[in-house]
């Protein structure tokens, strides 16, 4: 639980931090030039033949020799920064996961940011001016594109389409509140004379609180014990994260239009609204057409297996680029380009290139997220602020109330740059960067810092509370085992109507064009080839990597043995410990949820691969004790034997459906036939 | 796959099934739905296969002995009678609709309890042993719990709840260690009230 807070605040913080530094920069380097110079203007040296045949109009002044060294930076300039900083965020971040002490205690965006800082503070006592290349361009255009890539490819399907009415609604009803609540208090505030920001007008209030609305600053909390409530909380942040974008895109849009007008008509207020239903809706629909776009192209790659990742990312880079043509929303069409293509390409592409583009997808994201907080740090130095106390102070507070006063909460997304594409002709427009900055450090340094103190105290309340005993720990988890598996086994009710119609639609078309290979049974198949499970079954082959060396089941006659030894005496210190043990080392229930929640890690899905590597093993063994050994004592449950008895048919299917998995379990099947 | 028509009328016996498991007739339906998509070869029953293929079952630890628990009559395959009576277990207590009260209702906590004891309990001796509890722990817990954790877990777990001194946890002992934890509340599924 603690970790979800402290990822989901991560992630929250991306989207401020990536906005504000835009804006930053969008504020100041709009008169510098953003486009490296091209080869064309290298003086390097000159090729022996040049391409002007002209004979030269006039000679040399000297004859100078050929120069044996030469340098040109410029030429090489703009790459050359770009991986140097790239470098230093990087150095930064392996040298706090070094001391490891502070990453427990401090996230690692707040550690970046102050890197950022102090080099800022370096560049700006030697006068240097950031990098050209930061407009906002750059960050729209490339920066932002592979964070939300990420987000869209790792997006747990399931949860978040049976809670997406839950989630807009969240979205969009919670930032409309927010905004409107924080800019009508804020406008309150500006009439007071003392604190003298009267010239604030209602409009630019709106606009700015539109801005900050989505920034939340009330901690993280997520305090609930149950964990189905955990995973449909956890959906709703993410998802409401990501589509509180949209609004506060087209809130942003309609508020500084209107901010130039001197008076609002209810027309501009109702194309307003009808703004935000096309720029949704356009970005659903280009979403989802180069998602089947990519799906139906992977069909046909089996014979081109290395470039098949690259088909994954130039379609959702396509689908951000055309949406921005239109000026709808980029950030939600590549999110459902992501979503639709995933399910499809994961199953027409091999296994190698699943886990590249998995892998690529991380890192890409990666490294956005590190730079830009890491200039974030770095911009923050160099730009001029104006700093009015009340309206700041007043900022924050609103924020606190209005958010608190919402249903959630928790973070929500922030549009935090548009702050600073505030047209100029807006008289306070620095008050309102440097509000913007303040609050979004202080969301960050606060929130980041007291997460974890918080979490653990809530914690040691909840092992404080009764004591329960061994056995209702481990009896309890079985219970919860079986409830889930019985659920799995139920299928999904909820919504159960438009599920099975698409389930339904899916079946009958959408897999038969876009799948190369459809088969329905290979969902164990494929399931298995997800989890990269042949290479760890071939493991399991070797006389080392034998899985079956647990504990062994104890004979009748070992058990008698056992009966008859003195009783061990446990001392509390001991029990604690061993509840220490069952609680971190039982395995969880839903684990799928959990483990798409660490932004900066591939998906954790090594207890699922234990559970499964386990069970083969123990088919294994139970085909094989079925063969060498006596046959079962009379005692063993007639059940056991009827599921033994089809494993092997099951084992003799799966190697028939899949030509990987064959080659993997070839030596894995025993000579012997079973009764 | 299953058929959209309203298929209760195709079902056997389908009033008996109401009455003995406390079902709606709308979730008798959605259970047949559901138990039809299951069956891939459509013979009309679900066989071991038909279970495994089931990916998030495979996933869970104990997704085995959750299987195996359809199975217990001895039958290699599971009819729809079958698959209903013990998916009535799950039923919170609370929406016993059953008219048959000569019976236990499937339903009651003593029922649940009975069917979680079944899961541990393989060789249905009725007691659970030292090597069953142990094999769950096995199950239940991740690979970096050593053998001697394991021993003293399971060791303990008996101590707790083994009052009649034979080393195994018989079912009222299995009753009574747990009467602290609502039983209701963990072995339900809401959408089948």
């Amino acid at each position: 639980m603690g970790r979800m807070c402290i990822l989901c605040l991560r992630y929250r913080v991306v989207w401020c931090a990536l906005f504000l530094l835009l804006c930053f920069s969008g504020g100041e380097c709009e008169t510098q030039t953003t486009q490296p110079s091209g080869p064309t203007s290298s003086q390097g040296v000159k090729p022996f033949h040049n391409e002007d045949p002209k004979p030269q109009a006039f000679p040399d002044p000297e004859k100078t020799n050929l120069p044996v060294f030469t340098m040109d930076y410029p030429r090489i300039q703009v790459p050359f920064e770009f991986t140097l900083w790239v470098l230093l965020a990087s150095f930064a971040k392996i040298g706090f996961h070094i001391y490891h002490k502070i990453t427990i205690w401090i996230p690692e965006s707040c550690l970046l940011i102050c890197i950022g800082l102090i080099v800022g503070g370096i560049m700006h006592s030697v006068k240097e001016e950031p990098p050209a290349v930061l407009s906002p361009d750059v960050f729209f255009i490339y920066m932002l594109p592979p964070i939300v890539l990420d987000s869209g490819y790792f997006m747990p399907t399931r949860p978040f389409f049976e809670n997406v009415g839950t989630v807009l609604w969240y979205a969009v009803v919670g930032t409309l509140w927010n905004s409107v609540g924080i800019g009508l208090s804020l406008y309150a505030i500006c009439q007071i004379e003392a604190f003298g920001v009267q010239d604030i007008n209602l409009q630019e209030n709106l606009l700015f609180a539109s801005i900050i609305s989505a920034v939340d600053p009330v901690a993280a909390l997520s305090v609930f014990e149950d964990i189905s409530v955990n995973e449909q909380i956890y959906i709703v942040i993410f998802g409401e994260g990501l589509f509180n974008d949209v609004v506060t895109v087209a809130l942003y849009n309609m508020f500084s239009f209107m901010a130039d007008m001197p008076t609002v008509e209810s027309v501009d207020v109702f194309l307003g609204v009808a703004r935000f239903f096309v720029v949704s809706l356009g970005g659903l629909l280009i979403g989802v057409v180069f998602g089947i776009a990519a799906a139906f192209t992977t069909r046909f790659t089996h014979n081109a297996r290395q470039i098949e990742p690259l088909f994954v990312f130039m379609y959702s880079y396509l689908a951000y680029l055309v949406a921005e043509l239109f000026g709808i929303s980029s950030v939600l069409s590549i999110i459902i380009c992501a979503i639709t293509m995933k399910y499809y390409v994961e199953e027409n592409v091999s296994q190698r290139s699943c886990t590249t583009i998995r892998h690529v997808v991380k890192v890409l994201a990666s490294i956005s997220e590190t730079l830009i907080f890491f200039f974030l740090g770095v911009v923050t130095i160099t730009t001029e602020h104006e700093w009015n106390w009340a309206y700041i102070i007043f900022t924050l507070v609103f924020a606190f109330i209005w958010r608190g006063l919402g249903i959630l909460w928790f973070e929500g997304a922030v549009c935090f740059a548009l702050v600073f594409t505030l047209p100029e002709t807006i008289n306070r427009r620095k008050l309102f960067v440097t509000a913007s900055i303040a609050i979004i450090i202080f969301t960050v340094v606060v929130q980041g810092i007291s997460i974890r103190p918080i979490v653990e105290y809530i914690n040691i309340r909840r092992s404080n509370k009764d004591k329960y005993n061994i056995n209702t720990e481990i009896h309890s988890r079985t219970m919860e085992h079986i409830v889930s598996g019985i659920e799995d086994l139920c299928g999904q009710w909820s919504h159960y109507y438009w599920k099975d119609k698409f389930k339904k639609f899916n079946d009958r078309i959408l897999r038969r064009i876009l799948l190369r290979d459809n088969r329905a049974e290979s969902s164990i198949v494929s399931l298995y080839k997800k989890l990269e499970l042949q290479s760890a079954i071939g493991l399991l082959d070797t006389p080392m990597g034998d899985l079956s060396a647990a504990p062994s089941i104890v004979s009748l006659h070992d058990e008698m043995k056992e009966a008859s030894r003195p009783k061990k005496k446990f001392k509390t210190a001991d029990v604690r410990k061993m509840q220490n043990i069952l609680a971190k080392n039982m395995y969880k229930i839903r684990q799928k949820t959990m483990a798409y929640t660490n932004k900066y890690k591939l998906p954790d899905e090594s207890d699922t691969r234990e559970i499964l590597i386990r069970r083969h093993a123990s088919i294994r063994r139970s085909l094989r004790t079925t063969s060498f050994r006596d046959p079962p004592s009379r005692n063993i449950a007639k059940s056991q034997n009827i599921i033994r008895c089809s494993r092997a048919a099951t084992w003799r299917q799966l190697l028939r459906s899949d030509e990987e998995v064959l080659v993997a379990l070839l030596h894995a099947l025993p000579s012997h036939s079973v009764p | 796959m299953g058929s959209n028509k309203s298929t209760i009328q195709y079902i056997p016996d389908v009033k008996e099934l109401i009455e003995e498991t406390g079902f709606s007739a709308a979730h008798i339906q959605r259970l047949f739905e559901r138990f039809d998509l299951l069956d891939r070869d459509q013979m009309g029953t679900l066989r071991v296969e038909d279970f495994e293929a089931i990916p998030e079952l495979a996933m869970n630890p104990i997704g085995d002995r959750i299987i195996g628990a359809f199975f217990s009559s001895g039958k290699e395959t599971v009819d729809f009678p079958t698959f209903v009576r013990v998916l009535a277990h799950f039923q919170p207590t609370d929406s016993n609709r059953t008219k048959n009260s000569s019976q236990e209702p499937y339903n009651s906590p003593n029922r649940k309890l009975q069917f979680a004891f079944q899961l541990y309990d393989q060789d249905r001796d009725g007691k659970i042993s030292r090597a069953e509890l142990l094999q769950v722990l096995q199950e239940m817990l991740g690979m970096q719990v050593t053998d001697e954790q394991l021993q003293s877990i399971a060791e303990r777990a008996i101590q707790e709840a083994d009052l009649d001194g034979d080393d195994a946890i018989s079912f009222d002992e299995f009753k009574k260690s747990l009467e602290k934890v609502d039983i209701d509340q963990k072995m339900r599924i809401g959408f089948l009230s």
